[in-house]
Formats: C-alpha cells, structure tokens, sequence
C-alpha cells in the first residue's frame, strides 16, 4: 500500500465512522436486538426477561388479531399503493406545462395538489375527523339525498378501514405527483414536436412516449409507496385507535398498541420481525427491479 | 401542439384539485367562524379571529412549536455536520470497506428509527433521554438520506477544483469547506426544507418518547388536544390545526418554487 493510498484509507475511515455510529445505534443494532427480544418473554419483578425461544412465534400464529393486521396491511397497501400512484401521475399530467393540455388556472391547481403534503398527518386526520362525524360530517352531508344520513364511518368495521386508505391515498398522491411532475419536466419538448409531425394522438403520445420513459420514476415511487404502505399509521392512532374492533389495526400500529400500550416488549419485536421481513422482502423487490432496468437513476 | 384542455379534463382536474384543497380550506371555514356558524355554510356568518386566540391559550402551543423548533434544529444542526465528511468520503475517497459501508447506510433508507421503536425506545432509556429534546431527536442524528443526497452532489463537483485545491496544500476538512460545501449549496437548502418539514411532521417517535408538556413537540400537542372530548368543539381544533401548521404552510406559500424545487431535488426522503 503506498502512503496516499493509506492516508486515504485511514481518512475514509475517520471520515465516515461519526456518521456511520448513529445510524448503527439506531437501526443496524436494534434490528439484531429485535430479533433476540423476540426470543425472550416479559421482564417480571425486575429480573432481566426469560428466554423462552419461539414461544412468541408460537402465540403469534395464535392470535388473531396478527392475523387481521397482516390481512388489514395487504388491503391498505393493495389500495393504496395502485390508486395513489395512478392519481399522482393523472395530477403531474394535469398541472405539466409541456403534456398536459392547457387547463385554465394551472398554477393554483399545482398548489392546490400540492398543499396537503407539508401539512403534518396529524393535522389531516384532525381534518378528515370531521369529515367522517356521522350526521353533520361533510361526507354524511354530501351523502345526505343518497340515503347515508347517518352513517358512522369511523365506528363501523366496513368502513373505518376503506376510512383510513382514502387519508393516506389523500398523502401519498399528493406527495409523489412531484415526482412525476419532476420527471415529466425532464423529458425533452423535441418528443412533442415529433410526436406533432407524426400526427399521434395526445392517447398514443402518452402511451407510446411518455409512459415508457417515466417507467423510472414509477419504480421510484413504486418502492417508496411501498414502504410508506407499512409505515402510515399516524391517522390510525389519531382517528380510530386501530378500532373498532381491530378493523384498522396494521402491523406497525399493533407493534405500538403492544409495545406501548401493553408493554409486552417481546411479542412486540416478534411482531416487527414479521414487519422487518415485510420490509426485506421490498428491498429484494427493489433488487429485482434494479437488475433489469437500466436507466433507473 | 398546444392543445387547449377539453371541458371534461379542465372539470375533471379541478375537481381532484378542489378534493385535495377542501380540507385545508374548511378547515380555515370553520377556524374562522364561532363553533355553530362553522358547522353551516351560510357565507354571511360573521367571521372571527376569536377561535385562534382560545386556541392559543387552552394549549401551550407556543412551547410545543419552540420544542418543535429545538427538535429539527438539533437534527438539521447534527446531520449536516454528519453526514458531510461522509457523503464526500463515500463520494471522492476510495479505502477499503467503502462499498460495504454505503450499503450499511443505505439500509437505514428502508428501515426508519420508527418501525424498531420498542428497541431504540430502549437504547434512548438508557441513556436516560427519554421525555428530552435530545431523546426525541437521537435517532434522527445519523441519515441515510442526507450521506446519500450530499454524495451525489459532491460528486458532481469537477475533479479539478478538488485537484487545485490539493496542490495548494489544503487538506482534507479544508477542502471540504472551501470547495464542496459552497458547491453544493443548493442541495443543502434542498436537504434542511426538507428535513425541517420532516420534523414538523414527525409523530410517532415523539409520541413514544415524550410524557409531558415540557419535551412535546407541535404534533403530540396537536394530537391530544385534538382527543373526542376536546374534538367536539371543531372551532377550537381547527384554529389550533392551523395555528400548528401555520409556520411550514406561509414559508410554503412565500418560498413555494423553492419548496418544490427542494422536494424535487431530493428525489428520496
């Protein structure tokens, strides 16, 4: 090794180390330490907890509302993930300067699009919470001559989930038609002027042309809904407490309820062992994808 | 090519943008009107600025946005110093490891301090940094995101400049100063809009690691200000919605092309 190459080495090192400590302590540590816990039971009369192997596994298999929160997850995310990407894109079409066509107003409708995503979760639930107040909530207004004077959309176990995938829809479009707006900015005006020439219809332009070329970006963002899918559940724990009856209980929420709420510390990392294999199974998905196509930033 | 939009798309758009706009905008219906008036839509109804100041004082707010404030500035104060000798590390130096090291990083991009709450809840105990400032900023000291927005920027900087710089004797931390953090200024505006609103938005950690007024940051306040039996009383939750939001949404409106441009620039979170 010559003596730049090893001042560089020990440079990296010293460079990089401080960075690199926090970001162990707080996700490379605690997710070897979730995985130990899950083998251990709850820690009694201030002796440290017992090991008792894949009992919690066992009691996991057992429980049904593991169960419902798994199924609940697959519906959020097998909703949420599609609809708010297809909106996202149908809103960055509509407010694009150079592929949309041109809508009066374009600039208010972009900020209009945009707002909800610096607006806290927090604050939207509180929103939407009065949306869905059975009676005089604007929804039941909305639906008053249809015949849904009434309806409790957030006590209900119908409707408090579809409740709960129509806010983080609400987000997430709102979020990522940046991302497509960024992409649909970055293609160059020549592809129009051609696509002109060739007398192509704004349907075939859109299909032939611009689908294709922001399939990055739809990847991108396909694997950020996805992870966000595990991860939205401030609305949950504002508006209905994973309720009624579990019906909006997704996995991350029921870590919380009983990690925090329980303080069953080693059912809870079981639990966010399932989660954490939810998450890896994304990355080799993401993996996957990353192979095959080239030009993916 | 410059087709006008036919009346079905312009109705269609501005039908998605007004469901996206509505809440925000009954939401300022109803923080300015006396809590009956707020519940019609009578446009006439008096408005008032009163739900604001009762908002105001039923909660400590003003402590919550300055713990709020504390919180992100911790962070934004700590990652940029973090994560700025790495990021041109993993961008300019070649040693051995590098490539395992940037993979390591780049986990934490998948999995967020939130989802492993029960353990980092721990290690934040002992260290005795539970209901702290400092507690509910610790797992956001190190990022991915910034290691990995930073190092691209650095490595647009022409190898040149760097190799100038060099010659004239500047080392490593000099450079870094001199050369690469001006460079990269506008990734770094890009870097704090966003992360600033992060922590202005962040829930879930706070809520966990906080149990009393002092350390709670805007939205654990909001949240349990805003519990059924305050929740009735939607004047008063929607003035203190607003009033919580307010910073972030008026730097929004005043620096909206940067904000975009910033949300833009960062491609990830």
């Amino acid at each position: 090794m010559t003596r730049s190459k090893r001042r560089d080495a020990i440079a990296g090192w010293l460079l990089v180390l401080p960075a690199i400590v926090p970001l162990v302590a707080f996700t490379h540590y605690p997710t070897i330490a979730t995985l130990w816990a899950s083998l251990h039971g709850q820690a009694l009369h201030g002796k440290p907890p017992p090991f008792i192997g894949l009992t919690n596994y066992r009691s996991m298999v057992k429980d049904p509302v593991f169960w419902q929160a798994l199924r609940n997850n697959a519906i959020y995310a097998a909703t949420v993930i599609p609809v708010s990407m297809a909106l996202a894109m149908v809103m960055a079409l509509a407010v694009d300067a150079a592929t949309g066509a041109r809508i009066r107003g374009r600039a208010m409708l972009r900020l209009a699009y945009f707002t909800p995503t610096i607006l806290p979760m927090i604050a939207i639930a509180n929103i939407w919470l009065f949306f869905f107040t059975p009676g005089y909530g604007l929804i039941d207004r909305a639906l008053a001559p249809f015949g849904f004077a009434n309806w409790n959309w957030l006590g209900s176990t119908g409707t408090a989930l579809p409740a709960m995938i129509m806010v983080a829809i609400w987000r997430e479009a709102a979020f990522y038609m940046i991302f497509y707006l960024a992409a649909l900015q970055a293609l160059p005006p020549t592809l129009r002027e051609a696509a002109a020439l060739e007398g192509a219809s704004r349907f075939t332009f859109f299909r032939r042309v611009i689908w294709p070329l922001l399939t990055p970006t739809t990847l991108f963002v396909f694997i950020n809904v996805v992870i966000d899918s595990f991860r939205l559940v401030d609305q949950i724990i504002v508006m209905t407490h994973g309720g009624p009856d579990n019906a909006t209980t997704i996995l991350l929420y029921y870590v919380y309820e009983v990690g925090f709420q329980y303080w069953d510390s080693g059912y809870a990392a079981a639990l966010t062992v399932v989660l954490l294999a939810g998450l890896g199974l994304v990355a080799l998905m993401q993996f996957a994808l990353l192979g095959r196509r080239v030009h993916y930033r | 090519m410059r087709t006008r939009a036919s009346i079905v798309e312009t109705i269609g758009a501005w039908l998605l943008g007004l469901m996206w706009i509505l809440p925000l905008l009954w939401a300022a219906w109803s923080a300015l009107h006396g809590p009956t008036a707020g519940l019609s839509f009578d446009l006439f109804a008096p408005l008032t600025l009163h739900n604001f100041v009762r908002a105001w004082h039923a909660a400590p707010f003003a402590h919550a946005m300055l713990n709020t404030i504390i919180v992100a500035s911790l962070a934004l104060a700590a990652q940029f110093l973090l994560c700025t000798p790495a990021a041109f590390a993993f961008a300019r130096l070649s040693f051995p490891g590098r490539d395992v090291l940037f993979a390591l990083v780049l986990v934490q991009l998948l999995i967020s301090p939130d989802v492993l709450m029960i353990e980092n809840y721990r290690t934040t105990a002992s260290f005795g940094l539970v209901d702290s400032l400092l507690g509910i900023a610790l797992p956001y000291l190190g990022s991915a995101f910034g290691i990995f927005l930073l190092r691209q920027a650095f490595r647009q900087v022409p190898q040149e400049l760097d190799e100038a710089a060099r010659l004239e004797g500047l080392g490593v931390i000099r450079r870094l100063w001199r050369v690469y953090v001006p460079l990269a200024r506008p990734t770094y505006i890009a870097y704090g809009l966003v992360l600033v609103s992060f922590h202005w938005n962040n829930f879930l950690w706070p809520l966990i690691v906080t149990n009393s007024v002092a350390t709670r940051p805007l939205t654990v306040e909001l949240a349990i200000f805003s519990t059924p039996d305050q929740g009735l009383d939607w004047s008063l939750v929607t003035a203190a919605t607003l009033l919580s939001v307010a910073p972030l949404l008026i730097a929004f409106l005043i620096f909206q092309r940067q904000f975009v441009q910033s949300f833009l620039r960062s491609g990830v979170r």
